[in-house]
C-alpha cells in the first residue's frame, strides 16, 4: 500500500518536472530560432573543437585563431549584424564530435559549423552536415575524404586547409630531392586517418621518384613503448624516416629513436605542431627533422606578421598553423556571410563555393572542384627545439 | 644481435610492469580483492612526481619518496572509504566499487587540472648509453630493474620477516582467526593497502622519467597489463608478479620485433586468459585442492 503511494507520488512529481521541461526546452528553442538567421542582431556560428583530450593543443589553437579573427569581425560587424561563436568540446573524440554538431544545427540553429582540428572527428561530422544541410568547414583536417569521398562530393563540406596527399607528396620530393634519400621508412599510427593518408600520400610520391620502402611499421595511439618497432626499423637501414602522426606518439618516438641510436633525418606533417612535441621529446632529439606545414610565423609577408603581433598581444603567445588556420577559417566564413545576403545555410555554401581569391594568412584561397583549396605549403626544420623557415613549396 | 636488443627492451618495459603487478598481487594475497584502482594510484603517483620535480624542484630520490608517501596515504584512504564498508559484502560488490574508484580517479583528475598531457622534464636522471656488442642499453632502464628487484626483495622482506609481514599472512589465511588471536586486522589491511600503493607511486614517478608523457588515463592499459602479469605468475604470490611481469614485457617486445605491433596488446590478453584456461594458478601457485 505505501508503496503504491510512493510510486503515485514519485510518477506525478516526474510528469510535472517533465512537463516544465519540455515548456522550458520550447520557449528555449522559439527564441533562439528567432535570435539566429531570421531576424534579431546575432548570426550564431557553431565551433566543435578539441578543447580537451588527445588532440587538445589543436582544437585549442583553432579556437584561439578563430575568436580572434570573430572579436576583429564584430568591430564592424556584417551587415548591422554580430557574430556569435557557440562552442561545443568534442573531446578529441569521433563520437562526442557527432553528438556535438548534431546538438550545434538541431538546438542552437547555428548557420554553419567550424570543425574539427583533425581529420577523423571532422568525418565523425560530415554526415551531420550533409543531412542537415548546414555548411561544415574544418580549419585544419587534411584528409581527402572530406570533401570527396569516392568520387562523391559533400557539397556541404569545405576546408581551409591543404590536403594529405599533398603534404605526404612534398615530404617525399623533399625527400628525395633535398635530403638525397633512395631508401625510406614509413612508420604510421594506424588509428588515424590522417596518418594513414599521409604515408599512402608518400609512398606514390616516393617510389614514383624511384626511392625504396624499406620498412613499413604501425603503432596505435595512445602507444608509450616503441623501441621494440623502432629497433626493427633500425635493422632494416633507411637513409629517411616517414613519420605521419600526432605530437604525443611523435615525441616519444624521436626521444626513444634518438636513445637507440638512430640518427636518422625524421619528418611529419601538420600534426607535430605542438610545443608538446619539444616538451617530450626534447631539443635534442628533434634535431634533423623537418615538417610541412601551412605557414611560418617567421614569414616575412606583412599580412602574417599583422596577424602574429594581434594574436601575440591577445593571448601572449606565437601563433602555431592550427591558429593561423583557425583565424583564416573565420575570415573565410565570414566572407561568404557578407556575400550571401540574407546568411541561410544554403547562401553561404553557395557564396563559399564561389570564393576567388581571397587573401588570408595562409595564403591566397581558391578551390579546386573537390572544395580543396590550392595553395603552397611551407616546410620547417626544427633547429635547437624551434621551428625554422626553410622553404615554402607551391602546388 | 637484433634478438637480444629486443629481450633488452621487453625486460625494460616488463620491469614496470612488475612494479606496479607487485602492489596488485599483494593487496589480492592478503585481502582478497582485485583492486582495479591500482593502475590509477600508479597514475596518481607519476602526477605527484612530476609536480614534485617541476614545481617543488626536487631531485629524483626526493621525488620518488614524496610520491610513494602520498600514494600510501592515498591508498589508505581509498581502502578507508571505499572497500571497508564491503568488507563482508560480496567479492563481485568489492569488485564493482573497486571499478568504480578507479573512473572516479581518472575522471576527478580530469575534472581538476583537464586531460591534456605533461611532459616530464628531460634532466632528471642522467641519460648513458652503454653499448654492448651492438646492443644498446640505456642506464635508466637498468635503474629501473633495479629498483623493481630491490623493492621486491624488501617486500618479500617485509611479508616474511616483519611483525606486520606475519600479520598479513594470518589475515590472508583466515581473517576471523587472526582477529580471534589479537590482531587487529584493519589495520593490518590498512598497512597492505599502504605498501601496495607505495610501490604503486614509485612505479608512476619511474614511467614519468623513462617514458615522459604521463596523463590521467596512463593508468588504465598498464593497470591492466600488471593485472596479466599478476595473473601470470600466480596472483597473490610476490615473486610470481616479478616474473610475470618481465616475461609479458618480453612476450610484447617479441611480437613486436616479429612486425607484429598492433596485436601486442591483444596478445597480453591471449596469454591472459590461456593461462586461465591450462594454468589458472599462475606460473608459481600451488595446485590447491579446494575442501568440500
Amino acid at each position: 500500500m505505501k508503496k503504491k503511494k510512493l510510486a503515485g507520488v514519485f510518477l506525478s512529481l516526474s510528469l510535472v518536472a517533465g512537463a516544465l521541461a519540455g515548456c522550458s526546452g520550447d520557449s528555449k528553442t522559439s527564441s533562439s530560432g528567432g535570435g539566429s538567421s531570421k531576424s534579431g542582431d546575432t548570426i550564431k556560428i557553431g565551433a566543435n573543437l578539441e578543447l580537451s583530450g588527445g588532440t587538445a593543443s589543436f582544437g585549442q589553437s583553432a579556437a584561439d585563431g578563430l575568436k580572434l579573427a570573430i572579436d576583429e569581425i564584430n568591430k564592424e560587424g556584417i551587415n548591422g549584424k554580430k557574430l556569435e561563436i557557440v562552442k561545443v568540446d568534442n573531446k578529441s573524440d569521433a563520437a562526442e564530435a557527432t553528438s556535438g554538431s548534431i546538438k550545434l544545427v538541431s538546438q542552437d540553429k547555428v548557420v554553419a559549423v567550424v570543425g574539427s582540428a583533425t581529420s577523423t572527428n571532422t568525418l565523425a561530422q560530415v554526415q551531420v552536415a550533409q543531412d542537415n544541410q548546414v555548411p561544415l568547414l574544418t580549419p585544419t583536417a587534411t584528409n581527402p575524404d572530406i570533401t570527396n569521398k569516392a568520387g562523391k562530393l559533400n557539397d556541404y563540406v569545405f576546408r581551409t586547409c591543404f590536403i594529405d596527399p599533398f603534404q605526404g607528396t612534398v615530404a617525399a620530393n623533399f625527400a628525395s630531392d633535398e635530403i638525397g634519400a633512395k631508401t625510406a621508412a614509413i612508420y604510421v599510427d594506424s588509428a588515424s586517418d590522417y596518418s594513414k593518408g599521409l604515408a599512402a600520400a608518400f609512398k606514390e610520391a616516393f617510389t614514383a621518384k624511384g626511392g625504396k620502402i624499406v620498412a613499413e611499421e604501425a603503432y596505435v595511439t595512445k602507444d608509450t613503448d616503441f623501441r621494440s618497432t623502432l629497433t626493427r626499423i633500425k635493422s632494416a637501414k633507411p637513409e629517411f624516416v616517414f613519420l605521419p602522426g600526432y605530437y604525443e606518439e611523435v615525441g616519444l618516438i624521436l626521444k626513444q629513436a634518438r636513445e637507440d641510436g638512430i640518427d636518422l633525418p625524421f619528418m611529419g606533417g601538420d600534426g607535430w605542431d605542438s610545443p608538446k612535441v619539444v616538451e617530450i621529446a626534447g631539443a635534442d632529439a628533434l634535431k634533423n627533422t623537418y615538417i610541412t606545414n601551412h605557414y611560418s610565423p617567421e614569414d616575412e609577408d606583412a599580412k602574417i606578421q599583422d596577424f602574429v603581433a594581434a594574436f601575440e598581444k591577445e593571448y601572449d603567445k606565437t601563433p602555431d598553423a592550427f591558429a593561423a588556420l583557425g583565424y583564416d577559417t573565420g575570415y573565410y566564413l565570414a566572407d561568404a556571410i557578407k556575400r550571401s545576403g540574407d546568411a541561410s545555410p544554403e547562401k553561404i555554401r553557395q557564396a563559399l563555393e564561389d570564393v576567388k581569391d581571397l587573401q588570408l594568412v595562409s595564403g591566397t584561397l581558391n578551390l579546386d572542384e573537390n572544395h580543396d583549396p590550392i595553395k603552397s605549403a611551407t616546410i620547417l626544420e626544427y633547429v635547437d627545439g624551434k621551428q625554422t623557415f626553410k622553404t615554402k613549396i607551391n602546388p | 644481435m637484433e634478438l637480444i636488443q629486443q629481450l633488452v627492451n621487453g625486460i625494460s618495459l616488463g620491469s614496470i610492469y612488475a612494479l606496479i603487478a607487485l602492489g596488485y598481487t599483494m593487496v589480492y594475497g592478503i585481502v582478497k580483492l582485485i583492486n582495479f584502482a591500482h593502475g590509477d594510484v600508479f597514475m596518481v603517483g607519476s602526477f605527484v612526481g612530476f609536480y614534485a620535480i617541476t614545481v617543488m624542484d626536487l631531485s629524483f630520490i626526493p621525488a620518488l619518496l614524496l610520491s610513494m608517501v602520498t600514494c600510501a596515504i592515498f591508498g589508505v584512504l581509498i581502502e578507508r572509504i571505499a572497500y571497508k564498508p564491503l568488507r563482508n559484502a560480496t567479492r563481485i560488490a568489492a569488485l564493482i566499487t573497486a571499478i568504480g574508484v578507479s573512473l572516479l580517479i581518472e575522471n576527478g583528475l580530469i575534472y581538476i587540472r583537464g586531460a591534456q598531457p605533461e611532459a616530464y622534464p628531460n634532466n632528471v636522471l642522467p641519460m648513458d648509453k652503454l653499448d654492448i656488442f651492438g646492443v644498446s642499453i640505456s642506464s635508466q632502464s637498468i635503474l629501473i630493474l633495479s629498483v623493481s628487484i630491490i623493492l621486491m626483495i624488501i617486500l618479500q622482506f617485509v611479508v616474511h620477516k616483519t611483525k606486520i609481514g606475519k600479520a598479513m599472512r594470518a589475515v590472508s589465511f583466515d581473517s576471523e582467526a587472526a582477529k580471534l588471536m589479537g590482531i587487529n586486522v584493519n589495520n593490518t589491511i590498512s598497512a597492505t593497502f599502504a605498501i601496495g600503493s607505495a610501490l604503486a607511486g614509485a612505479a608512476g614517478v619511474i614511467f614519468g622519467i623513462y617514458y615522459i608523457k604521463i596523463e590521467p588515463l596512463m593508468g588504465v592499459l598498464p593497470g591492466l597489463k600488471a593485472f596479466v602479469a599478476a595473473v601470470l605468475g600466480g596472483i597473490g604470490i610476490i615473486p610470481g608478479a616479478m616474473v610475470g611481469g618481465l616475461l609479458l614485457g618480453v612476450i610484447e617486445a617479441l611480437v613486436s620485433a616479429a612486425g607484429y605491433s598492433l596485436w601486442r596488446d591483444g596478445v597480453a590478453f591471449v596469454v591472459l586468459i590461456l593461462i586461465l584456461i591450462f594454468l589458472p594458478q599462475g606460473l608459481f601457485g600451488k595446485n590447491k585442492r579446494e575442501k568440500v
